[in-house]
């Protein structure tokens, strides 16, 4: 069968009427009961002073909220239509890894893995499951057999309505869109050095809430996402739980430039109810094989960043055989400690002083899903330097829950 | 406290999505229409798909080998949720990742 048959409805009209209908919204302000009124203020000159108007937004932000809502969920109808040429199928998919990490002197064994279960129901529909089974396994006192707790953790659960082209609707456990690591370079087999940057426990994790979501063109050159969620207490039960918060990230990526830069926010709502806040920028320039990264995140927790290039050695022009499989990765960061003790800091997952780290690695990819990764960094704090070495082997797998069909 | 936080978050999602989707429709989203009604071409949106692929998915992992038409809108969906793809970029990938 030919790409065209296949597509058929894709390339024939239904296309072009499915991208072409951009809605009008001129029915949120008529629901109001605002919108007729405002036009004939505005052309009458009669409008009230933006004074007393704010005084009345109060009112109308319940209003606008279900407007909003509303416009989203239900218009656009077409919007979310997969024009897939076969039903898709449930996949069971993640990663596997086996990492040897040395930290100043103590050896640490560290296999894992972590299973993604995606369900597709319908053509809007998604439920999709990360969990994270990691073993922790030392030697105790320097001597004897390696052993040690393997850690359970539930990273994400949840189910996700695609509305329209701008929203997407999640509920459930879901990663906490705080910055760019969490959700994306987070898997072993996508992140370019394995140890997690110093300031990644802030902000980050596991949310159990509702988060609305999305990303669309703004013009030819920019694209806009976004994300905002709410959280709520999760606890009693190990491995899911969560914190009562509230949040969001918006972000601008030009695919010209390939550069995105963006900022989130969040508001604890329990215990300290701080505020904590961040940035980030990524860039891959289109002519070389680099990938620029970048962080910066605040709470009452601490403050620090990180910056990282890694470089696929696809244009040396030497053993090209073998270097068009590798990679090398460099990593610069630094935490600065907050208004926290040096316990609250380390339960929390952070150093317990200020601290500096430079990293080095390289990375040999055997095939796309299967890489041998080797990293070197040098920790540098008033609790003494350290060296941290890391070496092992990181797979991705995808298996199919079902029948494929004739291929 | 916390209604002005929400309030302030909605107000500003309200004029977020308001203002991406009152945009005339020749100007968005529709550059995948345009390359389809003009060239009608499967070959173009395999270009274009691959384009997109780089752009998007590039960004953090290498394209996967191969893998059976059924998985890839699994897949696809998956990611635009989590990397929050635009629908169009979605759509040409998983066109370009399906041939």
């Amino acid at each position: 069968m030919s790409a065209v048959v296949e597509w058929g409805p894709f390339c024939t009209g239904d296309w072009k009427d499915y991208l072409g209908y951009v809605p009008r919204y001129g029915w949120i302000g008529d629901n109001c009961h605002h919108g007729e009124r405002e036009v004939y203020e505005l052309k009458s000159g009669t409008r009230r002073s933006p004074l007393r108007r704010w005084g009345q937004l109060s009112s109308r932000v319940p209003c606008l909220f279900i407007s909003f809502l509303l416009a989203l969920l239900g218009a656009e109808t077409t919007g979310a239509q997969m024009p897939d040429p076969e039903k898709p199928v449930s996949i069971l998919s993640g990663s596997a890894g086996y990492f040897t990490n040395v930290t100043g002197g103590q050896a640490q064994l560290n296999p894992k893995t972590s299973p993604v279960l995606l369900l597709p129901i319908g053509d809007r529909w998604l439920i999709e499951s990360r969990g994270e089974f990691e073993g922790d396994f030392r030697r105790t006192g320097g001597t004897g057999a390696y052993a040690g707790p393997v850690n359970k953790h539930l990273d994400y659960f949840e189910l996700d309505y695609i509305a329209n082209r701008y929203l997407t609707v999640t509920t459930g456990r879901f990663l906490t869109p705080f910055g760019i690591f969490n959700e994306r370079l987070y898997p072993i087999w996508i992140r370019s050095l394995q140890p997690d940057p110093l300031i990644f426990p802030i902000a980050t994790g596991s949310s159990d809430g509702a988060m609305l979501r999305g990303g669309f063109r703004l013009d030819a050159k920019a694209n806009m996402n976004y994300a905002a969620y709410v959280s709520v207490t999760s606890i009693g039960l190990g491995g899911v739980e969560s914190q009562r918060l509230a949040g969001g990230r918006v972000g601008f990526f030009l695919p010209g430039p390939r550069i995105e830069a963006g900022a989130s926010w969040q508001k604890l709502l329990q215990d300290e109810r701080s505020n904590a806040f961040g940035f980030h920028f990524a860039w891959q320039p289109v002519r070389l094989p680099l990938n620029l990264r970048s962080e910066y995140a605040r709470s009452f927790q601490g403050s620090g960043y990180w910056i990282e290039g890694a470089y696929r050695l696809t244009q040396v022009s030497f053993w090209q055989k073998a270097m068009r499989h590798m990679e090398i990765a460099a990593r610069a960061q630094q935490f600065f400690i907050g208004q926290i003790s040096y316990n609250d800091a380390q339960q929390y997952g952070l150093p317990g002083v200020s601290t500096r780290e430079g990293d080095l690695g390289l990375n040999y990819y055997l095939h796309d899903g299967l890489k041998v990764a080797a990293s070197y960094g040098r920790q540098f704090s008033s609790d003494g330097n350290l060296n941290l070495w890391t070496v092992g082997l990181a797979y991705r797998f995808a298996f199919p829950l079902g029948r494929l069909g004739a291929q | 406290m916390k209604a002005t936080i929400l309030a302030i978050v909605w107000s500003v999602l309200v004029l977020v999505s308001l203002g991406a989707a009152a945009t005339p429709p020749g100007k968005n989203a529709n550059t995948v229409a345009a390359i389809v009604t003009n060239n009608d071409n499967a070959d173009t949106m395999r270009v274009q798909g691959e384009l997109r692929f780089l752009t998007n998915c590039g960004r953090c992992h290498a394209a996967p080998h191969t893998l059976p038409p059924r998985m890839m809108p699994t897949i696809v969906r998956h990611m635009r949720v989590r990397a929050t793809i635009t629908d169009e970029d979605m759509r040409l990938v998983l066109f370009y990742m399906t041939q």
